[in-house]
């Protein structure tokens, strides 16, 4: 028996694919987490880095905050927020995986906004535009890119993370791979890791495609 | 070591190790991995930059590798080689790879036409090229792959712990759990942030040393470092189709 005869041997059982332990219920956990993660990570750290760049201040600050955020193991702050707050709901797994989330799309949404090139940035105030319509119209179209591509490795970092909410008795795919340590099922572990590194990659898909809708075309040409 | 303690550092007597054993052996799992991944992406990236077709099927087979849940890979891995260091190590070494494979190649295809011509118009064949010109031009995108892999290599030591006690500091957290110790679990998130950072002010200053050549002054070098974090590239593609699979912007703590 390989790896890929348990992983298909736990994929094609259909008991794992209806109830509460099913697959389609854990994944639905395992992306609400990742995407609420995501969006309260982008909340944070799209206006900062976005702003800062912009502005061309507090690089400094930021570099030391994105060293702090990658420093900080995701495990401990997770099993710190369990004794800290408690089970209240999601916190003790958002609060890692935030931490986890922010430092990626901070550092590219500021380099983004530096590294525009000021040729099309002047033209555009020749032409008239307004500080607003410039930022808006000509600065963020271009950084876009570069922004998705940070936001893409938060994604997968956060995705592939979320598997730890499991060791403190929350949901999501990590689920198997916990379970089926204890209970010494190599398939379900298998089967769980498998799932999430689908799930990550399928991020990769997402902007992908996301990158196809809304950058301009002109941008990915000139790229 | 002293044990029934409630204190910070008063370990219980079932981690086996003192505090500094502790870290010990947390430095030597994160650091062995940054050590052979590095060894292995130098030549892997000299490759890739000396034959083209090479490199993109790489960069999809490590972006593969870097989806693969770091509990996940320890967990697999237990059947081979047992709850063991080992089984610590090789996944950080292939994440380490994946950070840096990427950092090399773009960092050495960033150096600019002129001073590769000006290395060809003094002779050099094209081994003196690569370590002599091309290498040390690619110095500040290969200390800034360094910096993420090293960094994210001793937050992740710590999920070792959930495969029986192999996580250095991590172990830590195991304990903090099963006793109801939350100091314990302060003590490791702590230490490792502070192991992580050391260590990325030692990587700074290692690289200010090997680039006295770089722009000084406190501007310049964060302006650079900022940059290369971000993608060690030149300003092109980031984020066409090619580097769709490119990991290169890793740069967060761990999985």
């Amino acid at each position: 028996m390989n790896l890929f005869h348990y992983i298909s041997d736990f994929l094609t059982d259909s008991s794992h694919w209806h109830g509460y332990d099913g697959i389609p219920h854990r994944l639905d956990q395992h992306l609400g987490y990742s995407f609420e993660a995501l969006a309260i990570a982008a909340a944070i750290a799209l206006p900062i880095g976005l702003v800062s760049g912009h502005t061309g201040r507090g690089g400094n600050a930021l570099a030391v905050v994105a060293t702090a955020g990658r420093a900080l193991p995701s495990y401990g702050l997770l099993v710190l927020m369990f004794f800290w707050i408690g089970r209240i709901g999601l916190l003790p797994v958002m609060i890692p995986l935030v931490a986890l989330a922010v430092p990626p799309i901070l550092v590219t949404s500021y380099e983004a906004m530096r590294t525009v090139d000021p040729a099309p940035v002047d033209a555009a105030r020749g032409m008239g535009m307004g500080p607003a319509a410039v930022l808006f119209q000509v600065e963020l179209p271009v950084a876009l890119p570069l922004i998705l591509s940070g936001m893409r490795s938060a994604a997968i970092q956060v995705v592939s993370t979320a598997a730890i909410a499991a060791t403190v008795s929350l949901g999501g795919l990590g689920r198997y791979i916990v379970d089926g340590y204890y209970q010494r099922n190599y398939e379900t572990v298998a089967g769980g890791g498998a799932l999430i590194a689908l799930l990550a990659l399928a991020m990769v898909g997402v902007f992908w495609i996301l990158e196809r809708v809304v950058v301009s075309p002109g941008v990915r040409r000139s790229n | 070591m002293s044990s029934g303690g409630n204190g910070y550092f008063d370990l219980p007597s079932d981690l086996q190790h003192s505090y500094a054993g502790l870290i010990e052996v947390h430095l030597t799992e994160s650091l062995i991995p940054v050590g052979i991944g590095l060894a292995v992406s130098l030549p892997l990236a000299a490759l890739c930059v000396r034959f083209r077709w090479l490199y993109p099927p790489l960069l999809w087979v490590s972006t593969i590798l870097y989806a693969i849940p770091s509990i996940a890979f320890f967990v697999f891995l237990i059947d081979y080689t047992g709850a063991s260091q080992t089984t610590v190590i090789i996944p950080l070494t292939v994440y380490t790879f994946v950070i840096l494979l990427p950092a090399i190649v773009d960092g050495v295809r960033s150096v600019p036409p002129e001073t590769l011509a000006a290395s060809e118009a003094m002779g050099f064949n094209s081994f003196q090229r690569f370590y002599l010109v091309q290498l040390p031009n690619a110095v500040p995108a290969i200390f800034a792959g360094l910096r993420v892999a090293t960094v994210s290599s001793i937050s992740l030591v710590s999920i070792g712990s959930i495969i029986g006690n192999q996580g250095g500091l991590g172990n830590l957290l195991g304990d903090a759990l099963a006793y109801h110790r939350y100091n314990l679990a302060v003590t490791s998130v702590v230490s490792i942030a502070v192991l992580g950072i050391a260590l990325d002010v030692l990587l700074i200053g290692l690289r200010t040393l090997l680039t006295p050549w770089m722009p000084r002054g406190r501007g310049a070098a964060r302006k650079a470092a900022i940059a290369a974090a971000v993608e060690p590239t030149d300003s092109a593609a980031p984020g066409g189709p090619g580097s769709g699979a490119k990991p290169a912007e890793l740069e967060g703590a761990g999985r």
